[in-house]
């Protein structure tokens, strides 16, 4: 549908009304939104995003997701990426159909800025993580087809002065995790890996170098996740949300450490 | 069957005219202009809560006087024309000509229609350019009549000779500070600094770094332009 622009308006955009973006543009231009209905048949929804970890530390969140876009047996894609600031606080990391899953991403973050600018100031946390697991919900009828979108949800909460994670399933139920959570194929390793590893007053440092690890292991056990790849450059996506806002780590930094990590695991196997 | 006395569209016209006019005319006026640090939008409003201006897009900021619940609906119209757009196509794709266009056609088109009252309302629409000499800022008037231009634009009531004194001191090369207090001393007739407490003011920031360019100062911001000269 083609949209008005420079002309009369269509009554809804002058009718008192939402302040969610989602629901005005399901009244005035449906087909701007994610299908709720399709033909499983179609491999292209076969494609498949893989890990996702969120991981709490002394003072904010961290997020990392690996680059891998799978489809059946075959890699879809090895340089994808699936965590993306939502807005200025907060990150969001996508797994499943990867098509779905980055308009959702896309979606959300419209949601945010639309809602930031009618009302005048920004939603909550809690009430970002809600409007999240709306859209997730809205996603059931593919869910039940196979076509799943699950995110994780992270953001510097200033009311609470802490990091918050939410987790999600395919009903939209939302959960608040305590100190990390994982999402995807290779969710079980890196939760292993976690669960061994992870300290609540870890620094930001340790914070990262522990997500990059849990992708690793993810990677080392799950056909359908990579780690890092050093030859070819490709790392994993790492997003840190603080007091200060939404930082991507620069791939440089995120090189080193997984440099790192590659030549504790080297050293560890060769003396052993 | 009565028929409708003949009302000549003259006469018309111009009793809708004078309705919106004097509506319009009840409130505190609004400048919206160039300066060096982006296009500043300063209102005479005691209120913290009921704003006169606002972020439409990235580089689209929108202002205006007269009844707060109708320019409120058209500011609510403009957020989602430009978002639904921006949704669909690009962010790059939404312009404040585009905005402007439809706010006239809207209130035009109201201002004409038998049945419904005119809008009390007057409007800028002003959009930062890529590049500074493409900045330009819109002004809608009740009728749906639009005029243009990089000049500084006056909103609502105020006499000639403070807009002449406005066109004169504010240019693209005045210091925020300086535009600030010049406004508001064409709006509120006073250079006193307790004047900061019953200003709002928004500015189009080319230099915040980030895609949308919007910010309204906080009322410690603007008491400080006094402070400090």
């Amino acid at each position: 549908m083609i949209q008005p622009w420079g002309t009369m308006l269509p009554a809804p955009y002058l009718a008192a009304g939402s302040d969610s973006f989602t629901e005005f543009t399901r009244l005035v231009s449906p087909d701007l939104l994610p299908p709720t209905s399709l033909d499983t048949s179609m491999p292209e929804l076969l494609r498949h995003g893989t890990t996702i970890v969120a991981l709490k530390y002394n003072s904010g969140v961290v997020i990392c997701g690996d680059r891998r876009a799978t489809m059946g047996s075959l890699i879809a894609q090895d340089d994808i990426e699936k965590v993306f600031g939502a807005d200025g606080i907060s990150v969001l990391g996508v797994t499943g159909a990867v098509g779905l899953a980055i308009e959702m991403v896309r979606l959300f973050q419209t949601e945010l800025e639309h809602y930031e600018k009618i009302e005048g100031r920004p939603l909550s946390l809690d009430g970002r993580a809600a409007r999240l697991a709306i859209l997730v919900r809205s996603n059931l009828a593919m869910a039940v087809l196979g076509i799943a979108v699950i995110p994780v949800f992270a953001g510097w909460d200033a009311f609470r002065h802490r990091g918050r994670i939410f987790s999600y399933d395919g009903t939209g139920g939302r959960n608040e995790e305590h100190a990390f959570c994982t999402a995807g194929t290779g969710s079980i390793f890196a939760t292993a890996t976690l669960k061994k590893r992870h300290r609540l007053d870890m620094d930001r440092n340790e914070a990262v170098q522990l997500a990059v690890r849990a992708i690793y292991d993810a990677a080392s056990d799950d056909a359908a996740t990579t780690g890092p790849d050093l030859s070819r450059g490709v790392y994993p996506v790492v997003v840190v949300a603080d007091e200060d806002g939404v930082t991507r780590i620069a791939t440089e930094n995120v090189a080193l450490v997984a440099k790192r990590l590659v030549d504790e695991i080297t050293e560890s196997n060769e003396s052993s | 069957m009565t028929v409708p006395a003949y009302v000549s569209p003259d006469q018309w016209i111009s009793d809708r005219a004078d309705f919106a006019r004097r509506g319009v005319g009840r409130g505190y006026a609004v400048v919206v202009a160039r300066c060096a640090d982006g296009i500043c939008m300063v209102a005479h409003n005691p209120s913290r809560s009921l704003h006169q201006t606002s972020e439409i897009h990235d580089r689209i900021g929108f202002a205006a006087v007269g009844r707060y619940n109708e320019y409120e609906q058209l500011r609510v119209a403009g957020i989602r024309l430009a978002d639904i757009r921006a949704y669909a196509y690009g962010p790059l794709d939404v312009t404040g000509l585009a905005l402007a266009t439809t706010y006239a056609q809207v209130i035009g088109a109201n201002f004409a229609s038998m049945n419904e009252k005119p809008y009390e309302v007057e409007l800028a629409v002003a959009e930062l350019g890529r590049t500074r000499p493409a900045d330009q800022i819109f002004r809608i008037s009740w009728d749906g009549s639009v005029s243009d231009g990089i000049a500084p634009t006056v909103l609502g009531p105020m006499s000639q000779d403070r807009r002449d004194t406005i066109n004169e001191f504010i240019t693209d090369s005045t210091p925020l500070d300086d535009a600030v207090r010049c406004a508001a001393a064409a709006l509120t007739a006073s250079s006193d600094a307790a004047i900061a407490d019953e200003l709002e003011v928004s500015i189009l920031d080319p230099r915040t770094g980030g895609r949308r360019t919007f910010r309204r100062l906080g009322r410690d911001r603007v008491r400080a332009f006094w402070s400090a000269s």
